[in-house]
């Protein structure tokens, strides 16, 4: 072969590379997000198919606004809150339908499960819907990210305001399995570190129907606070049942882990004055009012924080992609750390090395019935909690990936 | 005062809530055991007609501004006759056969109805406010009882007798009674036994469904409501002796009281006791404490 040949080849397969160039470093030419969640079960109202919508909204917004020269595809399944399935599923997602990034993840079971499949075939998992701290801590890994909220967050931005206000003794209703313990203990920590006392606690079967016997327990013990360290159903019961034997408003409730599907669906009558901790509210700003209202028009429901945290997730990571120019793990993973978020949802939002996503939380008080002035109007912010408070300090991390 | 270290106060108003309780199993397991007693169908689905009572109450109240009172009497009716095209048009074809078949379908039946219930309403379910007559409550001194709560327990009681009494003591009941010792002879003396068992059927879900707007203002009305509660009704109804009329009652009742207390002494054990009691109950007793062996 003549010099002169050899060199006219490699340019022309120089430039076909160069020409090929943005789609080589993207697997399979497409940006694949699976959305794995609970559609059926108890948490299809806060995460479920909004999130799915929030997720192709995000897609949709991406495309139009950052014009990127891949393709997204969107793909769903429902875990049914089940950590096999969902770590089956992730598996045949990540090895053989080339999905790029495992998202939502409701329930930390099944969170967990898929971070460790996420971990082995070196892929991304973000969490949404998931709230137990191990997520960040004694089982953290490097290819997730922890987004929208966790135990930790909500426990001390609720505890600590009610108790500072002047709850200061406080008696725990709490669901008897490893949650609803961790949960307890966080608050109870928060509540001593506060100046509070905590009188006593009582344990109910989960998933529990009729809580009047524990509220009958918590009454005769005379803390100010009843702290319900439940979630779902068990919550929503506990506050109709508090309400009709009389315990409100003579005791006050805080619930630990309560979003705003829960206070929807018992209506401000008997949620009024309750406090609780939120990552988001539809009703904040013309920003998160404009996005909700898009939200509202399709889920016709508000979303939660999980909802509008699974949009800005996807959005944050389709935007490290770009950034990055490739779908690699390592590579987006570093990109997505890099950048701070700004949007509707996070102003100058951060993932830590140990794949918290910190951003400022609320804290929030439910209206009385005769304060709402239209619909989902159910919040007044009490206090915004800024990132640096909001969330466990590293300091105290127990993740491996932190350095101290 | 104190009982083993418990203040009486709190140990009355725990035992008052037990038999509030009490009082729901028993209307349940009531339907129950009258729909295995004459049908021999293990009727599976008593948990979602049970929910579909206290949806029906809802949807009525906020859609149609249909009140309490009148949804306890239309929503009973309307569930029953769902029930009565179920038995005729599917359950029928069941009887001859084993009755894991009438299990199956019935838990299939559960499964699609709150399925769709699901899908409608979502999954967190809605509020039902207590009606205006029956808001507020009584101090007793030692609890504040709701009156809502004191309604339930006392036409919950009244139903569940008058249902014993009409099996037990009429003409009506005696056919029926009849009919499940053997309904061969009871068809040939001339009485419609098909008929019967229709009826049967449609008044066993009845019964469910009223006692699911009995508990719309109690507890969050929501797609699953029932298939929590469903369980802790067959394990009753076992105890009790599958298809015992008087059993389902006293056992209900009697079980109520039991969770109540292991609530007031050891709370994280109140969703086993009923089961303990009906391992040992199976042990001792194996057709159930009012079961003919």
């Amino acid at each position: 072969m003549s010099m002169k040949k050899t060199m006219s080849l490699a340019c022309a397969a120089a430039l076909a590379t160069l020409s090929a160039g943005a789609h080589a470093q993207i697997s399979g030419g497409v940006v694949k997000i699976g959305v794995l969640t609970d559609l059926s079960g108890t948490y299809s109202d806060l995460a479920g198919s909004g999130a799915v919508l929030a997720t192709k909204m995000a897609v949709e917004d991406f495309i139009a606004k950052e014009k990127p020269n891949f393709k997204i595809e969107v793909v769903t399944a429902d875990h049914q809150n089940k950590a096999d399935i969902a770590s089956n599923k992730a598996r045949e997602w990540f090895e053989r339908e080339g999905v790029d990034t495992a998202t939502e993840l409701v329930t930390t079971s099944t969170a967990l499960a898929v971070m460790k499949v996420a971990k082995e075939k070196d892929r991304i998992a973000i969490m949404n819907g998931p709230g137990s701290t191990p997520i960040t801590n004694e089982q953290c890994n490097d290819v997730s990210v922890h987004y929208t909220y966790d135990t930790y967050a909500l426990a001390n931005g609720t505890a600590k305001a009610v108790t500072k206000q002047g709850g200061k003794s406080w008696f725990f209703i709490t669901s008897d399995y490893a949650f609803g313990q961790a949960l307890e203990k966080d608050a109870s920590a928060v509540v001593t570190a506060n100046g509070g006392k905590v009188l006593g606690s009582v344990r109910h079967p989960f998933p529990g129907s009729d809580f009047s016997s524990f509220l009958l327990k918590a009454q005769a013990s005379g803390a100010q606070v009843i702290g319900l360290a439940n979630a779902g159903a068990d919550t929503t019961n506990s506050i109709k049942q508090a309400a009709e034997f009389g315990i409100t408003p003579t005791q006050s409730l805080a619930g630990l882990l309560m979003f705003i599907t829960d206070v929807h669906a018992l209506g401000l009558k008997s949620t009024q004055g309750m406090y609780l901790t939120e990552g988001f509210y539809w009703d904040l700003n013309d920003e998160t009012r404009a996005w909700s209202k898009r939200f509202f028009s399709v889920q016709k429901k508000m979303p939660t924080m999980v909802q509008a945290g699974q949009y800005s997730s996807i959005y944050h990571y389709l935007k490290a992609v770009k950034a990055a120019g490739t779908d690699d793990t390592k590579k987006v993973m570093a990109q997505m750390k890099k950048t701070p978020i700004n949007d509707f949802f996070a102003k100058n939002g951060q993932i830590r090395e140990d794949g918290r996503m910190v951003h400022d939380m609320y804290l929030m008080q439910v209206k009385k019935p005769s304060e709402s002035k239209y619909p989902w109007d159910y919040y007044t912010v009490r206090q915004t909690i800024p990132a640096a408070e909001a969330f466990q300090p590293l300091s105290q991390s127990r993740c491996a990936l932190v350095k101290k | 005062m104190e009982i083993f270290g418990v203040p009486t106060a709190l140990l009355g108003s725990q035992l008052l809530v037990g038999l509030i309780n009490g009082s729901f199993y028993a209307i349940l397991s009531l339907g129950l055991a009258i729909i295995f007693g004459l049908l021999n169908i293990i009727n599976f689905a008593h948990g979602a007609q049970y929910m579909m009572g206290a949806f029906i109450a809802w949807v009525a109240l906020t859609k149609f501004q249909i009140n309490y009172w009148v949804a306890l009497i239309a929503a009973p009716l309307l569930v029953g006759l769902l029930g009565v095209i179920l038995e005729r048009t599917m359950l029928r074809k069941l009887y001859k056969l084993d009755h894991l078949y009438g299990l199956l379908l019935t838990f299939g039946l559960a499964l699609i109805i709150e399925g769709i219930f699901r899908d409608q309403f979502g999954i967190s379910g809605e509020s039902y406010e207590v009606p205006e007559a029956l808001s507020g409550g009584i101090h007793l001194g030692f609890m504040f009882l709701p009156l809502y709560r004191a309604w339930v327990v006392v036409v919950s009681l009244t139903v569940c007798f008058g249902t014993w009494f009409m099996i037990e003591k009429t003409r009506l009941g005696a056919y029926l009674r009849a009919g499940t010792e053997n309904p061969q002879i009871v068809q040939a003396l001339g009485i419609n036994v098909p008929l019967l068992i229709t009826f049967t059927y449609g008044y066993g879900v009845a019964l469910a469904a009223f006692a699911g707007v009995l508990a719309a203002p109690v507890f969050q009305v929501n797609p699953l409501m029932g298939s929590n509660l469903i369980i802790v009704v067959f394990a009753v109804v076992v105890i009790g002796g599958m298809g015992s009329i008087l059993g389902s009652i006293v056992t209900g009742i009697g079980l109520g009281l039991v969770e109540g207390l292991t609530k007031v002494f050891y709370p994280e054990a109140s969703a086993v006791v009923v089961f303990v009691i009906m391992v040992i109950v199976l042990l001792v007793r194996p057709a159930g404490l009012f079961g003919k062996a």
